[in-house]
């Protein structure tokens, strides 16, 4: 038997191939390519739109004719051609699905193979789960049970037709179409995503669950997530994300935004493994995500995730702490390889009193791949005796990685304490020796290994998912040791 | 069991390992004593698979060539190394590590994964064999364990693992008395007539607990002298020099 080196090893992971990326042969409606007012009139009509919503997509696509593509992230990538995308592509038929047999079985096939077996996750584990494919929203679970409880929770088209007052109120107040270039364009033109309104003093007794899929070539999957936390309520919220292999790099600029009112709790959890192009860099997903939340008093926002996908990824779940005594967390673990690009990190303003903050990001670099954590820490005048605690760590597997950090903190009231913590360090030989010593391979040594590193993060994903997310940080880990 | 021939290893050219031969049999206990960066720990290693060395000679184990094993290959075959130096591994549970190092062990002699039940069952009764805190077998592999706990940990660990072959590399030292004591009961419940043990080590102490069927000395790569359990006795008393004179002047 022959000795099975570390660059065997890099060869067998290279060549593993994305678990997720098959295509669906689904017979799909597509408007036309290109972006322009009327796409937008196109979009708004097919989904039976109210007025005020065309009109503020119109405002949004306006305004973003006017902006400019961000360039400060520390990511290179091809311009993305804005009239080479299909902004609207629906599963047909789209008609409105009551039971599982109504579904298409190319799509339950999809759903076996993305591991979401409906039926199953209905019997075995209390998860709800709402699956949105390339534009449109075509499943939702346990829909019933919540409604018992008074919780909304299912397309945001749904909620259009269905809770226009509740959209209206919230939509856009958290992250405004005058945002960022992204968020803009994502007001133009979203298509779906999911809604929830937890009311007041609920506690949701699941986990919510969206799967996004990027199925059609050259479609751009521009989701909308608004998640409304009333007073004393609780939620925990968890998006899943996947696409196939495609040659041509596509976008997917969401946005999420999370309204958590007076005493109220929101836990949303990422595990974000979109196609991250081949071992060339070639195709992948630009990942170009607004998520932002509002705590008002004694509120609390948790934002979790695991990155392990995209060719580009530019992301940072923020808090505004408004309210006093309010408290942001960020948990994340961005694994990046091969060519991946990651600029990701969190913002936290603290405007309340007593409000408290902590974030903790772990980086993996693998390959040729950049990582980047970029976070800003705003204590406001206001703010006094807030805090922070920030840990940014990276881990190094071979020499032709980068990781960077970014921390930028402004304070401006003397009570305020913030911490800062980094620490960059390497996967050791002498550690990968220590496990082969004791049986265990090189490529478990390294999930083993890296696991244990994200195991402080990894532990704030709700269980049923924190499984999975492990195996995701071990198949996406390509490239050398040492 | 062990059969070390004509074995050297170099590190970028510089020898460090010269030749050196081994037999050891099943059932033994051998004790490898010598200076300061005399290779002992290098010998070790090497058995054990560390492929930072160029290696040349001979070494099997009952009867199978193991230089062409993987490290995980050889600890399967049942090479077991106690650490001079144990490893950290942050966040990554005592439990968890040897959960996995059992199952692979299995996995590649064929056997399905350990049900959770009998390896609970195994974990405690080795954590008694050694007198191990129930508290560390849950934290991290090593980490912010003290140097004699860490020591401790390596005969757990070689008490779940049951190998056939254990090397253990200056378990002894960083060890409290009670403790050496306690390890050293350890090691000797789990000595059997298949399986076979070295231990190096500076002191002649251990060797009161853990009685030698040979001892040698391994000076510049070689073993340059080999007796029994009485040599250990005359090195505490007379250092190495009377056997390094010698040696310097052939
Ligand atoms: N990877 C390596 N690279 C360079 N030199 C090495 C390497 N491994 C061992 N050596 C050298 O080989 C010699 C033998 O080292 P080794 O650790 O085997 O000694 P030892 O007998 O175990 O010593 P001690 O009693 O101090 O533990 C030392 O001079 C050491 O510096
Ligand atoms: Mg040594």
């Amino acid at each position: 038997m022959g000795k099975y080196t570390e660059e065997q090893l890099e060869k067998e992971l290279e060549t593993q191939e994305y678990k997720y990326g098959f295509v669906t042969d689904i017979e799909t409606e597509k408007a036309p390519i290109g972006l322009s007012e009327d796409i937008i009139r196109l979009i708004s009509s097919k989904k039976n739109e109210p007025n005020w919503l065309l009109e503020y997509r119109l405002k949004a696509y306006n305004a973003w004719l006017t902006m400019k593509e961000p360039e400060w992230a520390h990511v290179n990538y091809p311009k993305v051609n804005f009239q080479d995308i299909y902004y609207y592509a629906a599963p047909k038929p789209k008609k409105q699905l009551s039971s599982l047999d109504e579904v298409d079985s190319e799509l339950l096939e999809m759903y076996d193979k993305l591991g979401i077996s409906i039926d199953e996750q209905k019997k075995l584990s209390n998860v709800a789960v709402d699956i949105v494919m390339d534009s449109v929203s075509v499943k939702t679970t346990f829909q019933d049970t919540l409604a018992k409880l008074g919780i909304i929770f299912g397309s945001f088209s749904d909620a259009v037709q269905n809770h226009p007052e509740l959209v209206k109120k919230y939509m856009g107040t958290i992250v405004p179409y005058t945002d960022n270039y992204y968020a803009a364009l994502n007001a133009a033109v979203f298509t779906d995503g999911s809604f929830c309104y937890i009311p007041k003093g609920v506690k949701c007794p699941m986990e919510l669950s969206t799967y996004f899929r990027i199925n059609e070539a050259q479609t751009g999957q521009f989701e909308r997530t608004l998640v409304v936390a009333d007073q004393g309520s609780y939620v925990s919220y968890l998006e899943g994300c996947t696409a196939p292999m495609r040659d041509e790099n596509q976008l997917h600029a969401a946005v999420v935004e999370l309204i958590a009112l007076d005493d109220a709790e929101i836990k949303y959890s990422t595990v974000q493994n979109w196609y991250p192009g081949d071992k060339e860099g070639k195709g992948g997903i630009y990942n170009f995500v607004t998520k932002r939340g509002l705590c008002e008093k004694n509120a609390k926002i948790s934002w979790t995730q695991v990155e392990t996908g995209s060719a580009v990824t530019w992301k940072y779940p923020s808090c505004i702490l408004k309210g006093d005594n309010s408290v942001g967390e960020f948990y994340s673990v961005a694994v990046t390889n091969n060519f991946q690009q990651a600029d990701t990190g969190t913002k936290m303003l603290h405007l309340g009193k007593n409000t408290k903050s902590t974030i903790i990001s772990k980086g993996v670099s693998a390959g040729g791949s950049q990582n980047s954590y970029r976070g800003l820490v705003k204590i406001n005048k206001n703010a006094t005796n807030a805090r922070n605690f920030s840990q940014c760590d990276s881990l190094l597997m071979g020499n032709k990685c980068g990781a960077h950090t970014f921390p930028y903190i402004e304070v401006d009231n003397k009570s305020a304490k913030v911490e800062h913590e980094a620490t960059t360090s390497k996967i050791g030989e002498d550690q990968i020796f220590y496990c082969n010593q004791r049986g265990i391979d090189t490529e478990s040594a390294i999930k083993l290994i890296v696991n244990g590193y994200a195991k402080d993060v990894l532990n704030k994903l709700p269980m049923e998912f924190a499984v999975e997310a492990q195996k995701l940080l071990a198949i996406s880990l390509e490239g050398s040791v040492g | 069991m062990l059969s070390i021939k004509n074995l050297s290893a170099s590190v970028d050219g510089t020898e460090i390992l010269k030749g050196l031969n081994l037999e050891v049999n099943a059932g033994e206990v051998h004790a490898i004593m010598g200076p300061n960066g005399s290779g002992k720990s290098t010998l070790a290693s090497v058995v054990a698979g560390k492929d930072d060395y160029e290696v040349l000679g001979e070494i099997t184990l009952n009867g199978k060539d193991i230089l062409e094993l993987a490290p995980e290959e050889r600890a399967a075959e049942g090479v077991f190394l106690a650490f001079q130096y144990p490893v950290e591994i942050p966040g990554v549970s005592n439990v968890n590590f040897l959960k996995t190092a059992v199952n692979d062990i299995r996995a590649y002699k064929g056997l399905p994964p350990m049900v959770a039940k009998d390896f609970l069952k195994m974990l405690k009764e080795k954590q008694a064999l050694v007198e191990l805190d129930k508290k560390l077998s849950s934290r991290s592999v090593n980490e912010g364990f003290s140097g004699g706990e860490k020591k401790r940990n390596e005969i757990f660990q070689m008490a779940m693992l049951n190998p056939k072959l254990a090397i253990l590399d200056e378990t002894d030292s960083g060890l409290d008395i009670d403790a050496l004591r306690i390890v050293a009961n350890g090691v000797n419940k789990l000595k059997s007539l298949d399986n076979a043990t070295i231990v190096i080590t500076h002191y002649q102490r251990l060797l009161d607990y853990i009685i030698p069927d040979f001892v040698h000395v391994l000076y510049d790569g070689k073993i340059i002298k080999s007796g029994t359990k009485e040599l250990a006795l005359e090195l505490e008393e007379k250092g190495y020099d009377w056997l390094i004179k010698p040696e310097m002047a052939q």
